[in-house]
């Protein structure tokens, strides 16, 4: 192991930094669906009971998303068709 | 931030409200009774006539930490129900002048805590004192809630540790949505990072989230770093707030942070290892 390794896997692989790198994913998540507006829960599902009427699909098969812009929200909608 | 006098210079007419300041974290067990025992003492020692609130309903603490649990009549429910008046509930500090303790009730829940009785004891608290400190309990629910609902500032106290600096985050998320402030629409309460049990020697192993990790995620201002340290729990032993052991980095360091809270300008210490000089170690001193 050459002193270069040393040094990296404090910085690169401690378990520091794998506990920030968790908290950062997780953290900007839970924020994410903070900012989230009330109703999108509830508009998921009804989205969700359109499509069920002509395909049959899983509860996870939609997802939706609203981002934030300066100027504008875009609302995502995501669904995954099963295979014929 | 703020330019208060202490005490006697505010006793006018057109005195300001007393400053809230809720110590809260979401997570249990990372210190928020200490700091809010070492917060409040330290404002006293300032000359700012404080009182803590002790808001964990059913599971007080505060007067454990303080010294004053024998001291206990009356409590904070009981001022809610008016079965006393606030002045039969505050005890009255022995070691601090200026500085007053609300007991939590320990046989009720936190239930007994209503919206108009904590912001009644709250405005008649605001006529007599500069600051009034919330020690919040742990979690999200009613008590948590009452706790930061009235505050003008918010004392986040964080442990270098995953699930600590995530329920951090999410009380950061109530106290920009749920508080009398926001819903008035005034200006948002001011937060603050307070990180306790820190440990540099680990944080320098790689170990353990170092200062800048835990401000990077939660991107609130840092008004002090409490190293981990023995002088804590010798202190809660004790029943004496860990600010009046001016001998011990955590005494000192909680100090630094109540001087921060002042807007003082203060350097912080106790973030990297500490040398043991020769004599130390050869006397075998910590």
């Amino acid at each position: 192991m050459s002193i270069f390794d040393y040094f990296r896997s404090k910085t690169k692989n401690s378990s520091a930094s794998v506990a920030k790198e968790r908290l950062q994913i997780i953290v900007a998540h839970e924020r994410g669906q903070r900012q989230q507006p009330d109703y999108l829960p509830q508009m998921q599902q009804e989205i969700l009971d359109v499509i069920r009427k002509y395909v049959a699909i899983d509860q996870d098969s939609v997802n939706i998303q609203l981002e934030n812009n300066d100027h504008c929200s875009i609302l995502e909608l995501n669904v995954t068709l099963p295979d014929r | 931030m703020n330019t208060r006098e202490p005490a006697e210079a505010g006793r006018t007419e057109e005195r300001v409200l007393a400053k809230i300041i809720v110590v809260t974290s979401g997570k249990g067990g990372v210190g928020k009774t200490t700091s809010s025992a070492a917060i409040g003492t330290g404002l006293a020692l300032r000359g700012f006539k404080t009182a803590i609130i002790d808001f964990d309903v059913g599971l007080r603490n505060l007067d454990l930490i303080m010294g004053c649990e024998r001291r206990v009549v009356y409590d904070f429910v009981n001022v809610i129900n008016k079965e006393a008046t606030l002045n039969q509930a505050l005890i009255k500090d022995k070691r601090t002048p200026n500085l007053f303790i609300l007991p939590a009730s320990q046989t009720r829940d936190k239930d007994a805590l209503s919206q108009e009785g904590v912001q009644a004891v709250l405005n008649e608290l605001s006529r007599d004192f500069d600051y009034i400190v919330c020690d919040s309990p742990a979690g999200i629910e009613k008590g948590a809630q009452m706790a930061l609902y009235y505050a003008d500032i918010a004392v986040v106290v964080t442990n270098p540790e995953v699930s600590s600096v995530r329920d951090s985050d999410r009380i950061l998320g109530i106290l920009q949505s749920k508080t009398r402030r926001v819903e008035a629409g005034e200006e948002p309460v001011q937060e603050h990072l307070l990180l306790t049990r820190y440990n540099p020697a680990r944080v320098q192993a790689g170990e353990m989230l170092s200062v800048q990790d835990v401000e990077d995620i939660l991107a609130i201002p840092l008004i002090g770093v409490i190293p981990e340290s023995e002088a804590v729990l010798k202190a809660s032993n004790q029943g004496m707030p860990v600010i009046l052991d001016q001998e011990t980095e955590a005494g000192q360091a909680y100090s630094d942070a109540v001087a921060r809270l002042l807007g003082e300008v203060v350097e912080h210490r106790f973030l990297e290892v500490q040398k043991k000089g020769f004599f130390k170690r050869l006397l075998g001193g910590k």
